[in-house]
């Protein structure tokens, strides 16, 4: 969505005077900066905390004084700290949550998009109000349920990220409105083409309007897994076993126990944490912008 | 192929139900053993047959948010009409059970027999049978509840401990199991011709009496000894064994329903009430600044990097959106220690020395200010994105008609802009209404009032509702779970309302 400047189309620094410059551009810069101080500042103190040894609150500040990577060291090689093991579970279970809502999403998008049937709109203003209700708002009627399926069948009960990636499971339509926007605009020709080459609805769907949507599906798909990284509350009431933490809770119980002086050990796997989605998310930013401007919120 | 997955995959979530069916029934757990069948039974419905092809797209999605989302709406509002919460987790037949075996008393010089636990039904629930090694003779005794009888041919090994069932519809139970199940195994009595034998931790029983018996068809305790009557008496939602002059005969109560009481103890408890109404207002200021900031903050920076003669937009572009990048229980934790008097970053870099989560109004700055934080970069990109949607040759036609930079934009860029982010602002308002890890990882809904540790200064009705549920000073969950339904209703009136007011609804086809 940036929008990259016309060689010769727009005005350039070199053919404005100096105070029009300043007057219509220049201050532009001055907001930049200090905007993009405000949005920096916190997270050069997390990379700050992460390289400071002593790793408490007094010693930290915005730049480092001292630099070792002893906290890193501590977080991947400490036994009582299988941070290995909760980056894997986190990576499990949100992309399994990740894929499951987008293809669920995407095949009910595909049907409000399509087809005409009773209780359609229903159904999609209904979908629009469950969104707003956040899940753990039930907490304890899924805690009760999920023991007692557990004790079923133990391998999806309580304290198994089996159970858990389930009960994240009951947010599998959030993304219907968001991805039948884009199938709205899919031209209803291209269904009637491939009926006519003789394909049936499964194949048109798979086939030829899904690829079509590939950037709204890595959108949706990127929101959808940032938020299940940052899913803390049912995490914190699902998962108690050390192995079976996801990060989100791991980290929690790391700088919990004492805020003032475990924030280095915290702060090295935050830093381990947010690089790689910090980095998914400026790889797909040009996309995110038209994303997220047709609904959708991070939760 | 397509034929063929759809074969297998029916025949797959057939064979789960079919095999989970005996443990379910051995379990007497009805209420998942249905479900199960009848999510079975729609798949079949839709899936074997071509009559509803809307239904197959829109079955798995639906099943999982029926399951997961609306089933647990159901079931807490199930809760709130009972007094559910610490002691009273148990039903009223598990009271009794469990009165009796807390009055349990050894006989003098019985013998303690080594126990061994098996099932003839499930480890978890039972029924439970117990094998009884007399260590002075070595003879194996088998217990449940209709009495004891000696049994041949049960392995033994040194400990006293029954290594192999003697009966082929007994399975027995490890250590852990029956640790796991001991609320089940405990109040398990043999009866005796002096009385009962009844376990004591996970691996000994002995025989003894309990100081109180139990008569069901008045429904009282009556003391062995003295003959004191114990009889059920209310006291506030709850039921307790008193005697005649208010002793409690336990703390124990156990759960049952309510009806209402939960909800009318909302609006008519004095100091509940006062809470209640003090936290939702604070929700709802909560929720409005944190969208007016945010969209004010993401549009004005929108608005100024939006111009193609500006070098380096993408750079500033990218640094903006990290924050929204990190996740959020990162962000909130960090700027949590921001806030820290003698070494937080705030007062060192501003030369202050604020007890920012001291009191009330700076602890609810300081949550704002981190949620302004946190939620700029979303609005930054809406608007971006919004005011690249609006046609150029709009904006220029009011410049040429005369319009000054700032008229121009007010009366027509910022109305277009606000019909197309209208949605965003109502969604953004209903995730803070509800925005529990910013309070929760903050400041932990504080400061308190010592005399009131129950509710916050920076609660919102969700943070309050939780530690209702879960907190440490007592888990009273049918109230808890009556304020998440109030709650339900209201985030679901203000969406509707707010929904009302853009026209999006107008635009569903």
């Amino acid at each position: 969505m940036a929008i990259t400047p016309v060689p010769g189309s727009a005005p350039t620094r070199s053919s404005l005077p100096r105070s029009r410059w300043w007057r219509e551009v220049g201050w532009r810069h001055v907001v930049g900066v200090l905007a993009v101080v405000w949005a920096l500042v916190p997270v050069l103190y997390i990379v700050s905390a992460s390289l400071n040894p002593s790793g408490s609150v007094a010693s930290t500040t915005l730049v480092p004084r001292e630099v070792s990577l002893v906290n890193f060291r501590e977080l991947l090689t400490s036994d009582s700290i299988p941070f290995g093991r909760w980056a894997l579970n986190t990576v499990l279970v949100c992309t399994v949550v990740t894929l499951a809502q987008l293809l669920f999403s995407a095949l009910a998008a595909y049907a409000f998009s399509r087809f005409r049937f009773q209780g359609r709109r229903g159904g999609l203003l209904a979908l629009l109000l469950i969104q707003m209700f956040p899940q753990f708002l039930a907490a304890v009627a899924l805690y009760t349920m999920i023991s007692s399926i557990g004790d079923a069948v133990p391998a999806i009960g309580l304290n198994t990220l089996l159970g858990y990636t389930l009960v994240l499971m009951g947010g599998a339509l959030g993304q219907v409105w968001l991805i039948k926007g884009f199938f709205d605009t899919i031209p209803l020709s291209l269904d009637e083409a491939a009926k006519m080459d003789g394909a049936g609805h499964a194949t048109t769907f798979f086939r030829i309007i899904l690829p079509l949507v590939r950037p709204i599906l890595a959108v949706s798909g990127l929101l959808v897994f940032v938020s299940v990284i940052a899913e803390f509350l049912l995490a914190s009431i699902f998962l108690t076993d050390n192995n079976r933490k996801t990060l989100a809770v791991g980290l929690y119980g790391l700088i919990d126990g004492d805020r003032s002086n475990n924030l280095g050990l915290f702060a090295a796997g935050a830093v381990l944490t947010a690089v790689p989605v910090v980095a998914l998310f400026l790889w797909l930013q040009r996309y995110i912008v038209g994303g997220i401007t047709a609904g959708g919120v991070k939760g | 192929m397509a034929l063929l997955a759809r074969i297998l995959g029916l025949g797959l979530a057939l064979a789960v139900a079919i095999a989970l069916t005996p443990t379910l029934v051995l379990q007497e757990q009805w209420l998942l053993l249905v479900p199960l069948w009848v999510i079975v039974g729609g798949l079949l419905a839709v899936y074997a047959t071509g009559r509803f092809v809307p239904g197959k797209y829109l079955l798995p999605g639906t099943l999982l948010l029926t399951v997961f989302v609306l089933v647990p709406i159901v079931l807490t509002a199930q809760l709130s009409t009972t007094n559910f919460g610490d002691g009273t987790r148990t039903t009223k037949a598990e009271t009794v059970e469990r009165i009796l075996a807390q009055s349990f008393v050894q006989t003098p010089d019985t013998t303690t027999y080594q126990m061994t636990v098996g099932t003839t039904g499930s480890p978890v629930t039972g029924p439970f049978v117990l094998y009884l090694v007399d260590p002075a003779t070595d003879e194996v005794l088998r217990g449940d509840e209709q009495g004891l009888e000696p049994v041949e041919g049960a392995e033994v090994d040194d400990a006293g401990r029954v290594t192999a069932a003697p009966e082929g519809d007994v399975e027995l139970l490890t250590p852990s199991e029956v640790n796991a199940a001991s609320a089940e195994v405990l109040v398990v009595a043999v009866p005796t011709d002096g009385g009962e034998i009844r376990p004591v931790g996970v691996s000994r029983a002995i025989e003894g009496t309990t100081r109180v018996t139990y008569d069901e068809a008045s429904d009282t305790f009556i003391d062995a000894e003295d003959g004191t009557t114990y009889t059920v008496q209310a006291d506030g939602d709850r039921d307790y064994y008193v005697d005649a002059e208010g002793e409690r005969l336990s703390e124990q109560s156990w759960r049952q329903g309510v009806g209402l009481s939960n909800y009318q103890r909302i609006f008519t408890d004095d100091r509940i009430s006062r809470d209640f109404l003090s936290i939702f207002a604070w929700t709802l200021i909560f929720a409005t600044v944190s969208v007016l900031t945010t969209f004010a903050l993401g549009l004005g920076l929108a608005i100024t990097m939006n111009d193609r003669r500006l070098r380096g937009q993408k750079v500033y572009r990218a640094a903006m959106i990290i924050p929204y990048a990190i996740p959020g229980f990162i962000s909130l934790l960090v700027w949590a220690s921001f806030y820290n008097t003698d070494f937080g970053l705030i007062n060192d870099l501003t030369g202050l020395s604020v007890d920012w989560f001291g009191g009330t109004w700076s602890a609810r700055f300081a949550v704002i200010l981190t949620n302004l934080w946190m939620g700029f970069p979303y609005m930054f990109l809406v608007c971006t994105g919004a005011l690249q949607a609006i046609p150029e040759d709009l904006k220029e036609a009011s410049s040429l008609d005369g319009a000054s930079g700032f008229a121009g934009f007010r009366r027509v860029t910022l109305p277009l802009l606000l019909v197309a982010v209208a949605p965003v602002l109502v969604a953004t308002f209903a995730f803070n209404f509800n925005n529990y890890n910013t309070i929760a990882l903050l400041t932990e809904g504080g400061p308190f009032d010592p005399a009131n540790p129950t509710a916050g200064g920076t609660d919102i009705l969700i943070s309050y509702t939780i530690r209702l549920a879960f907190g440490a000073g007592g888990a009273e969950i049918g109230f808890a779970s009556a304020v998440s339904m109030v709650l339900f209703v209201l985030t679901g009136v203000i969406a509707a309302l707010q929904f009302r007011a853009t026209r999006r609804l107008e635009d569903v086809n």
